[in-house]
Order: C-alpha cells, then sequence, then structure tokens
C-alpha cells in the first residue's frame, strides 16, 4: 500500500490573498490544515532601529508607514508616548481634531478590511462599494494634511494645523465631463466639516447596503460562521485586543476603559460577538463603523461651536508661527533649534496605548534625555494576532485559511514594522 | 498618585514582598524590577493572584541599555521588559527583568504563562540576542533567513554589515560587505538638565 503522508505548501510571500508579504507554510493533511507556520520580516524595516537615529520629531512620519491603512491613529500613539514624558499640555480643540481623525482613520480600515475580506472569500462586490468611501475619506485626509496616505499631522503638543477652510475640488478633464464634475463637487462647496457632515450623513445608508450584500448572505456566511473560532480565555492568553477580542465576546475597548484624549466626552457603544468566529467578528467592525460615525458627528459639532489654538505654544516642542518666526528673533530662534538639533525629552519611559482600528497599538518609548529616543517599542496589534494563526487555522480546510487571514485584519507593515 | 495606582503598588508589596527589587511610579505607570532568579515564580503571582489578576500580557521587548546616557549606563545591559495588562482590575504594570550576563543572556520563558510571549519573545531572540529558556520554537523571526547577528544591540549599526546584490557572473544572489558610509545628519546630543527644558518654554 502507498505510504500517505502529509505535504507542505507555501502560501505567498506574493499571494493575493495574503494582504502582503506574508508566507505562509501550511502543513496538510489533504485538504486539512494541520501545521500553520508563518513566516513573516519580508517587510521588515527596523523602525525602532531608525527610530533610534532621528530625532523626536523626525519620526513622526515613520509611524504612517507602520499600518499604512491606519496611518493617524499610529502617529497618536507616539505623539501620546512623546507628550506624556514631555509633560505638554494638548489644547483641547487638538483633541478633539484627534479624535475625530482617528474615528475617520477606523472607518477607513474597517473599510479596507471587510472589502478585501469578503474580495478574498469570493463576494467580489463588497470591494468596489467600500472603495468608493473610502475615496470620500480619502480626500478628507488630503484636505487636512495635504497626503491621501501619510499623513504626519499628529505632533507632539497638538496637530499641524488646523482644520482647512474650504475643500479641494474637481476640475474637468477628458475622463470627467461638466457634468459628472459638478455633481462630485457638490458636497465639496464648504470647509472639510461641512463635507464630513454631509459624509456622516449619508454613512449609515452605505453601511445598510454593505450589510444587504453580506451579513445574511449565504455563501459569506458559509465561508465564515464557525470558521477561526477563539474562546475568551484563549483571547486573552494569546494577546488579542481590539475587534479580536470583542469578537470572543470580550468588552474590553481603551477608548471606554482607559479614556485618553476626549474619549470620556463622547457617547458611543462597544459592540461585543458572542461565537468568538470570523462572522461575529465582520458584526463587530460593520458596528463600530456605526459607533464611529456617531463620534465623528459629535466631534464635528464641538469642532464647529469652539475655534481656538491646535498645538501647543510651548515653543520648545512645537514651532511658532510662521510669521511670528520670520518677525520675532527669539521665535527664530526656537524655530531653528527645533528643527534642527530637536527636542530634549526628559529621560525616563513611558508606555502609550490607544484602540487603533485593529486593537491596542501601543508605543514604548525610553529616552535618556537626549534629542532622539534611547528606545522605540512598537506593540502593533497584528503581531500578536498574527501569532495566533496556527490556533485558528489547525484543524480547518485549506481555503478556511483566506478567511482567517482576512478576519486578522493583516497589514504586514505593521507586523513586521 | 491616583488612588489606583496606590492600591495596585499596595498589593504589590504585600503579595511580593522581598521578591521586589526596585518599584517605581513615574507619570502614571507603575515599574517593576525583579530577579531573574524570580521572574517566573513573580510572573505566575502576577498572572493569579486575586489581587492582581494580570490575565495579558500585552508586549514584551529586549531593550540594550549599554549606550544609554553616553556610556553612564552601569550594571547589566540586556533586559526583556514586559508591560501587562489585567482586565477585570482595569490596570497596568511594567515589568523589566536584567540577564546577568552580558555575554550570553539568558532569561527564562514565560510562554507557559502567556502565550502570546511567543512571538515577542522570538523577536527579542532574533534583534537583542537574549535567550529564553523553555521556549519551544526559539527561532529568528523579523531578520532574513540566514542572518548573522543580532542588530538591534547598540553596538550594530545602522547600516548592518552586509548587503546583496545579484551578481551576473554567478547568475545568483550574493552577499558582500556594505559599500555605503554611515552618515549622520543630526548628531545625538544630550545636554544638561536646564538646557531646553519644557518647563522653561
Amino acid at each position: 500500500m502507498a505510504e500517505i503522508r502529509n505535504y507542505t505548501i507555501n502560501f505567498g510571500p506574493q499571494h493575493p490573498a495574503a494582504h502582503g508579504v506574508l508566507r505562509l507554510v501550511l502543513e496538510l493533511d489533504g485538504e486539512v490544515i494541520v501545521r500553520a507556520d508563518p513566516h513573516i520580516g519580508l517587510l521588515h524595516r527596523g523602525t525602532e532601529k531608525l527610530a533610534e537615529t532621528r530625532t523626536w520629531l523626525q519620526n513622526v512620519p515613520y509611524l504612517d508607514r507602520l499600518d499604512y491603512v491606519s496611518m493617524m491613529c499610529n502617529e497618536h500613539a507616539y505623539v501620546l508616548a512623546v507628550e506624556k514624558l514631555l509633560g505638554v499640555e494638548v489644547p483641547l480643540r487638538a483633541q478633539y481634531i484627534r479624535v475625530m481623525m482617528d474615528e475617520v482613520t477606523r472607518i477607513l480600515n474597517h473599510l479596507l478590511n471587510i472589502g478585501t475580506h469578503a474580495l478574498d472569500i469570493g463576494a467580489m462586490t463588497m470591494v468596489l462599494y467600500t472603495f468608493r468611501e473610502r475615496e470620500d475619506l480619502m480626500d478628507v485626509y488630503e484636505a487636512v494634511s495635504g497626503a491621501r496616505l501619510h499623513a504626519a499631522y499628529y505632533r507632539p503638543g497638538g496637530v499641524y494645523r488646523d482644520l482647512p477652510d474650504r475643500m479641494p475640488q474637481y476640475v474637468e478633464n477628458k475622463f470627467k465631463n461638466a457634468e459628472t464634475v459638478k455633481r462630485l463637487n457638490e458636497a465639496r462647496q464648504g470647509s472639510l466639516l461641512d463635507f464630513l457632515e454631509d459624509f456622516t450623513e449619508r454613512f449609515p445608508t452605505y453601511v445598510d447596503e454593505y450589510e444587504t450584500l453580506l451579513t445574511d448572505n449565504r455563501i459569506w456566511k458559509q465561508r465564515t460562521v464557525g470558521v477561526g473560532v477563539v474562546s475568551p480565555e484563549r483571547a486573552l492568553a494569546l494577546g488579542f485586543t481590539g475587534p479580536m477580542l470583542r469578537g470572543s465576546g470580550v468588552e474590553w475597548d481603551l477608548r471606554r476603559k482607559q479614556p485618553y484624549e476626549v474619549y470620556d466626552r463622547m457617547e458611543f457603544d462597544v459592540p461585543v460577538g458572542v461565537n468568538g468566529d470570523c462572522y461575529d467578528r465582520y458584526l463587530v467592525r460593520i458596528e463600530e463603523m456605526r459607533q464611529a460615525n456617531r463620534i465623528v458627528r459629535q466631534c464635528i459639532d464641538w469642532l464647529r461651536k469652539n475655534p481656538g489654538p491646535v498645538i501647543t505654544d510651548n515653543h520648545k516642542v512645537a514651532p511658532p508661527p510662521r510669521e511670528k518666526m520670520k518677525t520675532g528673533m527669539e521665535d527664530l530662534i526656537h524655530h531653528f533649534k527645533l528643527f534642527t538639533e530637536g527636542m530634549h525629552v526628559p529621560p525616563g519611559e513611558a508606555y502609550a496605548a490607544i484602540e487603533h482600528p485593529k486593537g491596542e497599538f501601543g508605543v514604548y518609548a525610553i529616552s535618556d534625555g537626549g534629542n532622539k529616543p534611547y528606545r522605540i517599542k512598537l506593540r502593533s496589534p497584528g503581531f500578536a494576532h498574527l501569532a495566533a494563526t496556527d490556533e485558528l487555522a489547525k484543524g480547518h480546510m485549506i481555503a478556511d485559511a483566506t478567511a482567517i487571514i482576512g478576519t486578522i485584519d493583516l497589514v504586514l507593515g505593521d507586523t513586521d514594522r | 498618585m491616583s488612588a489606583k495606582l496606590e492600591a495596585l503598588c499596595q498589593n504589590l508589596q504585600n503579595v511580593l514582598g522581598d521578591r521586589i527589587v526596585s518599584l517605581k511610579t513615574v507619570i502614571g505607570e507603575v515599574t517593576l524590577e525583579v530577579a531573574a532568579t524570580h521572574y517566573i515564580e513573580t510572573a505566575r503571582i502576577l498572572r493569579d493572584h486575586p489581587d492582581l489578576r494580570f490575565e495579558q500580557l500585552i508586549d514584551l521587548t529586549g531593550v540594550d541599555y549599554s549606550a544609554y546616557g553616553d556610556g553612564a549606563w552601569e550594571g547589566p545591559c540586556f533586559a526583556a521588559v514586559c508591560h501587562l495588562s489585567s482586565l477585570s482590575k482595569n490596570w497596568r504594570l511594567r515589568l523589566r527583568v536584567f540577564a546577568p550576563d552580558d555575554g550570553f543572556p539568558v532569561l527564562p520563558s514565560v510562554f507557559s504563562l502567556w502565550n502570546s510571549a511567543n512571538w515577542y519573545e522570538r523577536e527579542a531572540f532574533d534583534l537583542f540576542g537574549i535567550h529564553f529558556e523553555g521556549h519551544p520554537d526559539l527561532r529568528r523571526i523579523l531578520t532574513d533567513y540566514g542572518f548573522v547577528g543580532h542588530p538591534f544591540r547598540k553596538d550594530f549599526p545602522i547600516s548592518g554589515h552586509v548587503e546583496m546584490r545579484y551578481d551576473p557572473d554567478q547568475r545568483r544572489v550574493v552577499y558582500q560587505p556594505v559599500s555605503i558610509e554611515p552618515r549622520e545628519v543630526t548628531p545625538r546630543v544630550i545636554r544638561e538638565d536646564s538646557y531646553g527644558d519644557v518647563g522653561h518654554g
């Protein structure tokens, strides 16, 4: 009789469902996964080591490049850690802007996750819908920071600049005629806040559309219900955070439990799952988008009524305004020192964690009093989640591997750092 | 210090007693330091004791202190720093343990207590060369297959030691010593205490 043995296949590093450069070594018994061994590090750029050779301020853009679908949230944890070490106060308006942009980022992230997750397991249409809305939010990113992806908008002490009074407009070209351009520009006549408010009015209907496509979809349920089940105890032991933990029924949200910025003034609900499978995590993410939308609306209301400074006036930390720098001697010195030598952060260590769309994103910063960090450790949520792939995938069919990678909400930039 | 942190410190004092090397609360964060010999024992107590209940290991990282404060550091260089979180008590703790031998840093593994330590310890091993005794699968994780050295140690240059290119003659990828010069645009400086002090802004 022929000898039967398991065979091993390579999934990735270049695979459309691997969400980046993930190499997954799968040991199979027929079609059943016996062992899954993810090989990561193909996108390792040594961000933490690089950060040791850059000043505290120069490091901000590196954070964007970690989880490149939720850029501002990464920056947020970093600036919180630096502010903690410095002991600077952030103006209230800046805190509201940060919370608003964090929630915009959460919607961006979940849209990408749900769209591509559905795409991976066979629902082509979803990605077309979610990317339509992502486009609007990308425009928000571009309007506030000048960049669609790598914003570098949060700075220690506040945010780089106030929200813009007008939105960029589409112009006519050979692909877009006057009528199309007029329709596209309709919501863009006012300020950024007007545009965003218009979006938040439209968005709940969009989420209903996604739910129509997926929530009761028989194929979607067959692919996700009962796949990758994690019990609450195992989720804790494996270091799960964010939707991965809440999907298992543990009510734990840093925005609620350890509020930072102005989250304690916000009204929102924290959705939790019941079964801890891919489907419950999908439902948690859908509901989180609705709640994020609610928070954005509350921030818009407050921001409309309360103008004010958006960055600290401590010029050892934040640069003085441009006009003052051109006219005042002391401001010129501050500006020069800040952008050449950089700020000096008092010796000590701090860990700042935020509720990133994917889970708990933490920055552990050690300073020895220099103008550069002594060590930065980035705690990315995806790293802990991916480490559990073996446990999640064991005993499932090979086709479920993509469902599990999708539900982890994997971005290799953030896992590999 | 808030009442909550005070309660946590008090509980730690009561439960751990003389296993504590140092216990500090700075900017609202509690840092506990223990000796490597008491590491596992302490970790177990931290997880299981009803007054502490740290169910989650959020993060574990290596730190190389050898260049701290421009050479002002005394004592062992390599440390593992754990960030623990308790969901039931809603508090956090930083646990630091130094590896006694700088030449061959060894620490016990906490994998059996918190399974999330698996990849974190592999990472600390890969980047800092800290060996975790009792870890089931201590392989490199982030660096390339066949990588030599531990890149996050302070004596490892930022540009690395080798670079990779395709050699058309041998028709394969070859490694060779790096050809780039190290360059530092902004030098690292530590000024005296009052210089550029944020408080004087």
